[in-house]
């Protein structure tokens, strides 16, 4: 009889986000300095512009019974991490409670430990020893380890020859030979060749059937759907589905996180401007020009910037920027076709709407920058970075790039190309 | 591993198990200070050697400068380099595993981040290295028995109980300090000119002797030098292999040995206090 042996109730983590740093520890003197600010300004002042409180997870529960395969899948930033974390006790949570029933093994990272300057044969040791395993437990298994990582001609060389191959299989083969009752893996099988990510797949598929449960971190739809029948979907730090793994991949894949297609800066004390030009709003829509958060990947998607002149005469054109949520820029494009563009303006309020043409981007979220520039001589006069975003989404109706397929779909843009098939028959001459 | 322990994570929930936790990981321990020793000299052309070149070098020096052109004396007819080393061995072991051990944290954030164990581990196996150092460079005290023909008395056996108060001292501090690095990195610049000040508030170069019998000193200026917990370690050393008598009085000596009793207290309490942020903020 299989009883839950994950058990996570209203689990939330907060970080505090600080605006002015980059780096998460403090130099003592800026508490200092800021202890002395204190005194002067009021308290709550600096408090409002110094930290702001992110929550990375918000009342995250779920069950998971003993040998079962679970994936957890989301966008960037959703809060798997953050749980895989908290589920290893790397981190502590804010609120709620965990129970885990078992001995806990957790592979966030291939290689943790691994030392550049020591032996193959070292590093099985130590990385062992990390993850929890005892010296007579890694003696037992030693050639396995070996034999799975295909490198025994190499374990007296230290791995800081090793190629990036090998250095992955051998960290990989300690990993998959732990021997915990409760496994937990982040997204190890993105490195590696693909025979040997086969390899590690069908590991962890035995691993599961020996009544271990097995928690599975991935963006590779494709091997989520392969390895485990039930999912979690988790979005903006929340639990959004839980259930099997193609009705909550199919979701996942169909609809967005949460965007902003229309900011307005009316109002705003300090919108992006400079002399000449005041930005108002920019929106994204669709051919209608209605206003949504997600948009048919084989329809256009129009964006809109409407800015005011605030100066005669002067000559500028419009820009945008696209990125995608892993923050890889997929395409900037400036106005080189309008006619406005080249005449010299007139005070008053002004809308520019740029046409991104049907199947171009791939599904998945992006983000919009916004600027207006001058060409002759260069001259940026405003750029507002994520100024709006939105999500592609393919309604899987059969008229895009994926036509009948359904699983995971890499690459940063998807256009629908012409193929063409020729055939010439076989001549049966003799 | 056979019977299905529970683990429960709840905010600031204080681990029942983490000292059973800690003897669970013994093999971490173990493993993390042998990689450090093999790390420590591999590409070195004289490798371990450099635990023995680096101590006895500075005695040189020291005997040079102070004895020969200083013009100071150890007394009771005890050569001026044995006396110094005495001195010198525990101070390079403090100064060295103190300074690794505060500077360990950070050095290993890549496993603090990715992997749960009990943190003590990282800063405590950090101190298995500089304990290695330490009994090699050893072989210069029996080198400058044979070289004055100086032979040191029963108290010798004594010299493990004044080697557990220095990692003592070590430990509490290096704890402390790595716990404060994590969040303040300012620290890395204070754990340097913590052991340059060191050298010279403690009986390295001279005899405490020298400071308790001083009537140009005031007396709670000795009390304040007595503060130093290394104060109690090198006065220990010179007792068990110099043969000389604890100077200043019992009291001092008791005030050494508490700041080191109270400096461990202190650094695994507060080391215990951030431990669970320390994936958070590193």
């Amino acid at each position: 009889m299989s009883h839950p042996v994950i058990q996570v109730e209203k689990l939330s983590k907060s970080y505090r986000l600080s605006h002015q740093r980059k780096e998460s520890y403090v130099a003592l003197r800026d508490v200092i300095a800021g202890k002395v600010k204190n005194a002067f300004a009021g308290q709550s002042l600096l408090r409002q512009t110094e930290s702001e409180e992110f929550w990375a997870l918000k009342e995250v529960s779920f069950e998971i019974n003993q040998g079962e395969r679970i994936a957890i899948i989301g966008r960037n930033g959703a809060g798997k991490s953050t749980l895989l974390k908290i589920l290893s006790r790397i981190v502590s949570p804010t609120r709620g409670k965990i129970t885990l029933e078992g001995r806990v093994a957790s592979l966030l990272e291939v290689g943790t430990g691994f030392h550049p300057e020591l032996t193959g044969r070292e590093n099985i040791f130590l990385n062992g020893s990390i993850l929890g395993m005892s010296k007579s437990d890694i003696q037992k298994k030693f050639d396995e380890i070996v034999e799975f990582a295909e490198v025994s001609r190499f374990l007296d060389t230290p791995v800081k020859r090793f190629s990036s191959g090998m250095y992955v299989r051998l960290a990989f083969a300690v990993a998959a030979h732990l021997d915990p009752e409760i496994l937990i893996i982040d997204e190890v099988l993105a490195v590696g060749d693909s025979s040997f990510q086969k390899k590690c797949l069908g590991k962890m598929g035995e691993i599961a059937e020996e009544g271990r449960t097995l928690l599975f971190v991935s963006h590779n739809m494709e091997t989520v759907q392969r390895l485990c029948p039930r999912t979690i979907l988790l979005d903006n730090g929340q639990v959004k589905a839980f259930g099997e793994t193609v009705t909550v991949v199919k979701s996942y894949l169909t609809t967005g996180s949460e965007t902003n297609s229309k900011r307005s800066w009316l109002g705003h004390p300090k919108p992006p401007s400079n002399a000449i030009v005041k930005l108002r709003e920019v929106r994204v829509h669709d051919e209608g020009f209605e206003i949504k958060q997600s948009f048919d990947i084989a329809r256009p998607i129009g964006i809109s910037m409407e800015y005011e002149v605030l100066q005669e005469g002067d000559v500028f054109t419009h820009s945008y920027n696209f990125h995608n949520e892993d923050g890889v820029n997929i395409f900037n494009t400036h106005d080189v076709v309008s006619e406005g563009r080249t005449q010299p303006r007139k005070k008053g309020v002004y809308t520019t709407t740029m046409w991104i043409p049907p199947n171009l981007l791939s599904e998945g979220y992006v983000i919009v920058g916004a600027a207006i520039i001058k060409i002759e001589p260069f001259t940026i006069y405003f750029q507002e970075h994520g100024a709006v975003s939105f999500n592609v989404v393919d309604y899987l109706r059969g008229d895009s790039a994926r036509g009948q397929y359904t699983l995971g779909f890499p690459g940063m843009v998807r256009p629908l190309c012409k193929w063409e098939t020729k055939h010439q028959p076989t001549s049966d001459r003799n | 591993m056979s019977t299905a322990r529970k683990i429960i994570i709840e905010p600031n929930s204080r681990s029942a198990f983490y000292w059973r936790d800690l003897w669970n990981y013994r093999g971490l321990f173990y493993f993390l200070a042998w990689r450090d020793v093999l790390v420590r000299y591999k590409q070195t052309a004289i490798g371990v050697l450099w635990s023995v070149l680096r101590p006895f070098i500075t005695i040189v020096v020291f005997t040079l400068v102070f004895n020969k052109l200083g013009n100071f004396h150890a007394g009771n007819g005890v050569p001026y380099a044995i006396m110094v080393c005495a001195g010198m061995l525990p101070w390079q072991f403090f100064s060295n595993a103190f300074g690794e051990s505060a500077g360990s944290l950070v050095a290993n954030s890549n496993l603090l981040t990715k992997v749960y164990f009990p943190r003590l581990i990282v800063p405590s196996s950090t101190i298995i290295v500089s304990l290695i150092d330490f009994f090699i460079s050893f072989l210069i005290l029996a080198g400058l028995f044979v070289y004055y023909q100086y032979l040191p008395g029963v108290r010798i056996f004594f010299l493990p109980l004044f080697l557990i108060l220095a990692t003592v001292t070590a430990m509490g501090s290096g704890l402390f300090i790595a716990a404060l690095n994590v969040k303040y990195r300012d620290f890395r610049y204070v754990i340097p000119f913590i052991i340059q000040i060191g050298l010279y508030i403690s009986p390295v170069g001279f005899n405490s002797q020298a400071v308790y019998s001083s009537e140009k000193i005031p007396r709670f200026l000795k009390h304040v030098y007595a503060l130093n917990p290394m104060v109690a370690v090198i006065d220990g050393f010179r007792w068990s292999i110099l043969g000389e008598k604890i100077s200043g009085n019992l009291f001092d000596f008791c005030l050494s040995l508490a700041v080191s009793l109270v400096l461990l207290l202190i650094g695994i309490w507060y080391f215990r206090r951030m431990e669970k942020t320390f994936a958070d903020i590193i």
